[in-house]
């Protein structure tokens, strides 16, 4: 799972929908691997201004991987001639190449764990937890 | 022949051998092929988007999705898209997997909602799936529950102005109507649109768009779309599906497309019984 989808992804449980620590989901005992994106200036200008990027920075915080706290400005992504800058390419590979492929995450609020396993991460819940 | 729908649940009809045979199958392929690309052309994407695929199964959609380059002169510009997936069959991801499919997997019942922060997607496309939300697999759980379930977590995370097609195979009217009243009532504007209606091979989409209030602007112009304009809150009451433009290759459209024709000064041929009937093949 990439990490761009842990920063919209948010616990199953209905109960937990309205409660803010249901957002985001804590990664634990988490395996990371990268794997290649091709990289789009496009993309990244479209989903940078959805990104909760306090979370981003809690993530990162949590598996140990650096990011400034603060958010770039679309600004940053490019420089002359539309060529996309360093801090542009790191974003990339943080949010697009850097993946979870095994471990858990855990809702914050109710703390239900979602196993991961191979990158696959598993949101069925049991009939009485819906 | 039966429908899969009415044998058993989807996690246990698709099990790896159906899940395997489904995907290598060159029909399959080819269909699901060509409604992915009927559903992008309705989502008419200008740039590289955040797609939801609900029951993605092995992926078949999502590789058309992350290959799609951005080429003005095509008829679906603006990717590659980055997809996320999710589907109830284990076996079906597990192809997925194999298949080194670059979206995205959850394993997840889309009938259990859509576990995503509010405007998360671009879009949401859904080939062949949504009819088995109408299954019902427990004495707890209804279909309109389900229905309610999926569409009001779709309709959240959704961004304002974003869209979703869903192809599905309704077993019949009424549950087409469920459907799509479902759609409706989750906030949606909604529209449905059927090719080769009447025909063994008839498709059904289902077109919907979150705010803004342009659905017709979405399918205008579009051959043979019905276009649902009942919203939640405005126009109880008014239960009438819209009739859009006739369709393609109808009577209706036939007379239509002639007397604009004559419009332009053209010389037409005059109107007969007739005039749109359908020929025999001729072999
Ligand atoms: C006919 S296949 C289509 C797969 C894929 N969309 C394609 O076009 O090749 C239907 C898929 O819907 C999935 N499905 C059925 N019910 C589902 C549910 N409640 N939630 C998520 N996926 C579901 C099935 O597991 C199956 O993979
Ligand atoms: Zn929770």
């Amino acid at each position: 799972m990439k990490l761009l989808t842990l920063n919209f992804l948010t616990c199953a449980r209905r109960t937990c929908k309205s409660s803010p620590l249901s957002f985001p989901l804590h990664p634990c005992d988490a395996e990371l691997e990268i794997a290649d994106v091709d990289f789009s200036l496009d993309f990244l200008r479209n989903i940078l201004p959805r990104l909760e990027w306090d979370a981003m920075v809690a993530l990162c915080s949590e598996l140990s991987l650096p990011l400034s706290a603060t958010v770039p400005a679309a600004a940053e992504l490019s420089g002359a001639g539309d060529e996309p800058t360093q801090s542009a390419k790191d974003l990339h590979h943080l949010l697009l190449e850097t993946n979870i492929t095994a471990g858990k995450l855990v809702c914050g609020n109710c703390g239900h764990e979602y196993a991961i396993k191979e990158g696959i991460a598993n949101f069925l819940l049991p009939a009485h937890m819906v | 022949m039966s429908r899969p729908e009415d044998l058993l649940p989807p996690d246990l009809y698709y099990n790896d051998s159906t899940s395997r045979s489904y995907t290598t199958s060159s029909r399959i392929k080819n269909i699901q092929a060509e409604m992915t690309y009927r559903a992008l052309a309705l989502l008419n994407l200008q740039s590289p988007s955040l797609i939801l695929d609900v029951g993605c199964g092995s992926g078949l959609s999502g590789a058309i999705l992350s290959s799609q380059p951005n080429a003005p002169q095509l008829t679906n510009p603006g990717g590659p898209h980055t997809w996320i997936g999710c589907d109830i069959s284990a076996s079906m991801l597990a192809v997925a997997l194999e298949n080194d499919s670059p979206g995205d997997l959850f394993l997840a019942d889309a009938g259990q909602g859509i576990p995503f922060r509010p405007g998360t997607f671009d879009a949401c496309i859904s080939i062949s799936a949504i009819q088995w939300l109408c299954n019902a697999e427990s004495s707890i759980e209804t279909p309109q529950g389900r229905l309610k379930r999926f569409f009001d977590g779709l309709y959240v995370s959704l961004r304002r102005g974003g869209k979703a097609v869903l192809q599905f195979y309704p077993k019949d009217a009424s549950q087409k109507k469920m459907i799509s009243d479902a759609a409706v009532r989750a906030g949606f504007g909604a529209g449905l649109l059927e090719d080769s209606e009447g025909t063994k091979s008839a498709k059904t989409y289902l077109v919907l768009n979150v705010g803004g209030g342009d659905i017709l602007g979405a399918v205008n112009g579009m051959e043979g779309v019905d276009v649902d304009e009942r919203r939640a809150g405005k126009g109880k009451g008014s239960k009438k599906w819209k009739k859009g433009k006739p369709n393609k290759g109808s009577k209706a459209w036939i007379l239509g497309k002639k007397e604009q024709m004559e419009k332009k000064g053209m010389v037409v041929k005059p109107t007969s019984k007739y005039t749109g009937r359908r020929r025999k093949t001729p072999f």
